[in-house]
């Protein structure tokens, strides 16, 4: 089989919008999203997030994603994770109605789908021009789609459930596997970092981050051709920037954890070529009351590695937070869960353990 | 050991230095063999690496596409719903732009826009595979680009980089090179193509990957698309006749060019024996002479398919203009005119060349290494000889015939058909000596006078060294007698059929709907206008071949003009009453329709069932055709527009088609005249090649009998010079000759006459009818044939004039010189 034209198409999206004419990934960063973002606008501290209206895109910002993961359990009591992404790309700088202009958007859509359990990690992708109506999201009802994949909101909901994204369906399908999963919250929405924006390194990188990690989920999974039912918890991250990442930041480090007693903790970690990684995170408990963590208080050490796609990874990791007496194991379910795609990572259900138990996802760029 | 094979090879090689007319009839016959065969491949490989390039433009063997159940282009929200129920589609708007080089309005071509989404293409396309394709986001972001091919590039007078301007003034994005692209296409973004053909939110195509298309699920009811094949896919299925006929013609006359080499090399070695008896009574060994001769066989090959395919490859760029308008005209296939010869091509045509040496040549040789090698005393018994040559002949036509008749019970198809053509062609060809020599015999048994006995018996012995030449005459005038005969028929049913068919005086295609309707309206208005027939097309198909449905209104302009092949009794009143339907010869043919079969086509508001109640000719169109009542028609695609329109004129055609261009933006109209005068271009051009051959295997059919006959002075003395001393003069002995000859090449070209009809039929009856689809009327050319046996007869009086006119001035001691050789 041909390599995949659309590898390339996506790497070269990324380069091509620096207007970097040195291409190389180690100078910009994973994907690209260190690249200089000329023409985009900076992400700024001081503009407060807005609801539902920040839940759709922000063509005047170069990239987007609008990202579910879930931990699911079948009724024979077996672990799965689902992921659903939607990624916006511009190629150019564009106001909503240049974005919306039928073929002259320079908006460019990628969707990945995943699904993961112990011994299985099924994916797949699809790309879709933006302004013509096969990618996009739209208002009232929310609904964010890549051709027939989704996430919508129902149509009979309430103004306030609809602004934090209370309710939710979501779908996909794919040759070896589908999901069409409910998604419902009763919690507000997070927003990490300084109100919602969250830097990225000591110097100017940041992005606009808030995320709805509340949600508990009925569904039904089918894994190649057999229907599986299942019940569990799911996670809504949205972040948009220009500029996510430094020049000398390689790739990323991310946790989002559902812990048993009903607090959530986001972590991650930039890798840097240069310096020490720039690490951050949020604590968030039951009833939504949430607080950054600072990078000097978060401790992150690899514990295994394990060879996957023909790289070393870590697939285990002890992660410290003494000031809030935390400690924990944190284990891929399925260590190969490398997303192959088109910009490929690795993205799984992990199991926690230690100072509290619990289950999340983990996602590995740029390694 | 290497040095005494030298000295060989020196020794044998020195007989070309003494008859080097003997060593040029033998290049030249390699040379003009290698040339023609060379020359049609090259002009077929061209033709097929541009068919591949569009059938592999998306991929896919089947060429599987959706389009509007109206044949027009429709939405591209059909696209985004199919899209959003998972249907992994990619649309594609295609439309012919005329551009020009920005900054030189002067010169407009014309190119098929082919506007793509890149993101959503198949994977098995080769616009995805392409290196090239890196580019994607530069294709797509402004100023994006266009991507042609070098050899469109070159048409244009572009290159890379240079920005071309669409006729309404619009600019298309820089030109960026892609080679893998069909000529005459250029790529852009859909999104581009959609402003530049003024088509916005239009698409008329969705393509889809293969694997897709093998399920062909079934289209959602709210939407109006089909299922359909895209027409590149079907180019290389439609003109695979085509160039079949083309290499027919190659190989005959590469199997013409080598009985040159097959008379000159057995000149040669049967005057080179004594040298190697000689060579062998001197300790060469049979080994050293076999390498000798191979080596000397094969560097002859080499020198002579060097010599072929350098003349092979400009008699391919004399003709691929032609090949290329006739490919456009007759299948609107696009053809690069831009020769390019591939190694494989290199390689394979001295292979044909090695091989044509060697089965020309290697008998001979063999024969020559065989023979004893004490001189033999005797002459040879050639009565004997020639019995036995006689009898191998006879069995081999026998086989051939008892193939051909098989192949004409049993096999369809082109191949077979060319198989059958070229089984009867040979079979002729091997029995002709057996013929010759049955003629002579009773000319013998005629005759009076001693004379007259010696005339015949002699005439007898020369056929064993003149048959060869005799056969290639033979073949080359029968092919020119089969092909020009068919060409010519085709020529006159053309022309009357086109009188018939292009009744009205003036044909408009207007552009859109709107235009059709003012046009119709400002027709109706004038008074030099009599009568207006408006028709309505849509692509379709019927089984699985491409057709055109066109919906015609009622009127008696079309009984009384409209040809017909057959038809049941009052075919255009149930035509009319919308049950009946006229389809095309070679819709009929591939179709496998006969009248009172049900038709089913496939129309928006379901299947539309009907009685085939006439065929009528539709030469040089590749596509199929169904005609169907316009009320009918109309009602079942009410989307459809008028597409077309015909003018009955009360005065001047030429001066109405001019005032309608004045009036409105139409680039299509046209008079009947200009329409004939174009027609015929067509016809002209896609003969052109077949012409051109055919003369060039007549002439290499003269060369053969030139060749064969250079000896025929020194050889043919030893027998005269008896006549001499009984007391006829040098003169007599040159003109009874002379006239053995005639007598020889005369029956020849009796015996053509017949050869050449039955190939006719064969091409018309067999191998036209699988090649384009339709049927020819028989003609008959008398004054043709004795055109060309005329010619023949003339052919080889010029060959013959120089031997002869050396035994009519043979000198007195020559002659006596013959008897010393004797003693």
């Amino acid at each position: 089989m041909k390599a995949d034209i659309r590898v390339l198409i996506v790497w070269l999206l990324f380069l091509v919008v620096s207007g970097c004419e040195q291409s190389g990934e180690s100078e910009q960063g994973f994907a690209g999203l260190g690249a200089q973002a000329e023409g985009f606008e900076p992400v700024k501290a001081g503009s407060a997030l807005r609801f539902p209206d920040d839940h759709l895109p922000h063509p005047q910002f170069r990239i987007e994603w609008w990202y579910v993961t879930a931990n699911l359990k079948d009724q024979q009591g077996r672990d799965w994770g689902v992921q659903w992404t939607l990624f916006r790309q511009a190629m150019q700088p564009q106001n909503e109605d240049q974005a919306a202009d039928g073929w002259a958007s320079a908006q460019v859509w990628l969707g990945h789908a995943a699904l993961s359990n112990e011994n299985l990690h099924l994916y797949a992708d699809r790309l879709a021009r933006g302004g013509i109506g096969q990618a996009g999201v739209s208002a009232a009802p929310f609904d964010a789609w890549i051709d027939h994949w989704s996430l919508t909101a129902p149509d009979e909901v309430s103004t306030e459930v609809a602004a934090r994204l209370g309710d939710l369906r979501v779908r996909a399908e794919a040759d070896s596997f589908a999901y069409d999963l409910r998604l419902r919250s009763d919690g507000p929405l997070v927003l990490h970092g300084d109100a919602g924006l969250s830097r990225k390194s000591q110097g100017r990188q940041a992005s606009y981050y808030y995320s709805q990690p509340f949600y508990r989920v009925e569904g039904m999974l089918e894994v190649e051709g057999e229907p599986v039912s299942v019940t569990g918890q799911a996670w809504l991250d949205r972040e948009w920037s220009s500029q996510p990442l430094a020049a000398d930041q390689r790739g990323w480090d991310w946790f989002s954890l559902h812990l048993e007693e009903g607090s959530k903790l986001m972590l991650f970690r930039l890798r840097s070529d240069t310096g020490s990684p720039f690490a951050s995170g949020s604590w968030t408990t039951a009833d939504g009351t949430t607080e950054a963590i600072d990078s000097s208080k978060i401790f992150m050490q690899e514990q295994e590695h394990q060879r996957v796609a023909g790289r070393k990874l870590p697939v285990s990791w002890r992660l410290r937070i003494p000031s809030r007496n935390v400690d924990l194991q944190v284990k891929a379910l399925n260590a190969q869960a490398w997303m192959g795609t088109s910009i490929p990572y690795w993205e799984g259900p992990v199991r926690i353990s230690g100072s509290h138990d619990g289950k999340g996802y983990l996602e590995m760029t740029g390694y | 050991m290497i040095r005494r094979t030298g000295w060989v090879i020196a020794t044998l090689l020195s007989h070309w230095r003494r008859h080097p007319l003997q060593l040029g009839c033998l290049i030249v016959g390699l040379w003009l063999a290698t040339a023609l065969w060379s020359g049609v491949q090259a002009l077929n490989q061209q033709a097929r690496d541009s068919y591949d390039r569009a059938a592999q433009l998306f991929g896919g063997q089947a060429g599987q596409v959706l389009v509007s159940t109206d044949g027009q282009a429709f939405h591209q929200s059909q696209y985004v719903t199919l899209r959003r129920l998972g249907w992994p589609v990619s649309p594609v708007l295609q439309g012919s732009l005329a551009v020009s080089l920005d900054g030189q309005a002067g010169s407009v071509e014309s190119l098929q826009l082919l506007g793509i989404d890149p993101l959503t293409l198949p994977p098995d396309s080769t616009l995805t595979r392409g290196s090239a394709t890196a580019d994607v986001a530069a294709f797509i972001v402004a100023p994006g680009q266009t991507w042609m091919a070098g050899d469109t590039l070159t048409r244009l007078g572009a290159r890379s980089g240079d920005v071309l301007m669409s006729a309404e003034g619009q600019r298309l994005p820089p030109a960026l090179r892609r080679d893998e692209l069909p000529p005459g296409v250029a790529v852009v973004d859909i999104g581009r193509a959609q402003q530049l053909l003024g088509l916005p939110g239009r698409v008329n195509q969705l393509l889809v990957t293969e694997q897709f298309a093998a399920e062909q699920p079934a289209v959602p009811d709210r939407l109006s698309l089909r299922w359909d094949r895209r027409e590149e896919a079907d180019l290389q299925r439609l003109t695979d006749s085509f160039h079949l006929n083309l290499t027919a013609l190659a190989l005959l006359a590469f199997l013409v060019g080598l009985f040159i080499v097959q008379a000159a090399a057995g000149l040669a070695m049967q005057q080179r024996r004594r040298l190697i008896q000689t060579l062998r009574a001197c300790g060469a060994s049979a080994g050293a002479l076999l390498i000798a001769l191979t080596v000397e066989l094969v560097s002859l090959a080499i020198v002579a398919g060097l010599l072929g395919m350098l003349t092979g490859y400009l008699l391919a760029g004399a003709l691929i203009g032609d090949l290329v308008a006739s490919l456009k005209g007759l299948y609107g296939a696009e053809v690069s005119a831009q020769l390019n010869a591939s190694w494989s091509w290199w390689l394979s045509g001295l292979a044909m060349s090695l091989a044509g040496t060697l089965m020309a040549t290697g008998g001979h040789a063999v024969a020559a290494l065989r023979q004893s090698l004490v001189p033999s005393r005797q002459p040879p018994g050639w009565m004997q000889a020639q019995g036995r040559m006689l009898r191998w002949l006879c069995w081999g036509s026998l086989a051939l015939l008892a193939l051909a008749a098989c192949l004409w019970a049993v096999a369809d198809g082109l191949v077979a058909g060319f198989a059958l053509l070229g089984s009867i062609l040979l079979a002729a060809t091997l029995a002709l000596p057996m013929l010759l020599a049955v003629l002579l015999g009773i000319g013998r048994g005629l005759a009076r006078g001693p004379v007259s006995q010696w005339f015949w018996a002699d005439g007898q012995q020369q056929l064993s060294r003149l048959s060869l030449a005799l056969m290639a005459l033979l073949l080359a005038l029968a092919a020119n007698i089969g092909v020009g005969g068919m060409t010519e028929g085709f020529r006159r049913t053309f022309t009357d059929w086109l009188d018939q068919r292009l009744a009205a005086d003036v044909y408009v295609r207007p552009e859109g709907q709107q235009q059709a309707q003012e046009i119709l309206d400002w027709l109706q208005a004038r008074t030099d206008v009599d009568d207006v027939l408006p028709s309505w097309q849509v692509d379709s198909s019927v089984g699985s071949w491409p057709a055109g449905i066109s919906g015609i209104i009622d009127h008696s302009l079309y009984p009384r003009t409209w040809p017909l092949l057959e038809a049941q009794a009052d075919v255009w009143r149930r035509l009319q009453s919308g049950k009946g339907a006229l389809v095309s010869e070679q819709l009929a043919n591939r179709a496998d329709l006969t009248l009172g079969d049900t038709l089913e086509l496939d129309t928006p508001a379901g299947p539309w069932f009907l009685e085939l109640v006439g065929v009528y000719p539709d030469y040089g169109n590749p596509r199929g055709q169904v005609l169907v009542a316009a009320r009918e028609f109309r009602s079942r695609w009410p989307e459809v527009g008028v597409s077309s329109i015909g003018i009955l004129a009360d005065s001047d055609p030429a001066a109405l088609a001019q005032a309608i261009e004045a009036q409105f933006d139409v680039r299509r109209v046209a008079d009947q005249a200009s329409l004939k005068t174009y027609s015929s271009q067509v016809f002209e051009q896609t003969f052109a090649a077949t012409a051109a051959l055919n003369s060039l295997t007549l002439g290499v059919a003269a060369l053969a009998l030139f060749s064969s006959l250079l000896g025929l002075a020194d050889t043919r003395l030893v027998q005269l010079a008896p006549l001499w001393a009984m007391g006829l003069r040098p003169a007599q002995l040159g003109w009874l000759s002379l006239a053995q000859l005639l007598v020889l090449a005369a029956l020849t070209c009796l015996l053509a006459v017949p050869l050449g009809l039955m190939l006719s039929w064969c091409l018309v009856a067999v191998v036209n009818v699988q090649a384009f689809g339709w049927r020819l009327p028989w003609h008959w050319f008398p004054g043709r044939w004795s055109q060309l046996v005329g010619l023949a007869l003339l052919a080889v009086l010029l060959a013959a004039s120089l031997p002869i006119a050396r035994i009519a001035r043979a000198r007195p001691d020559n002659l006596l010189r013959q008897f010393v050789h004797e003693g």
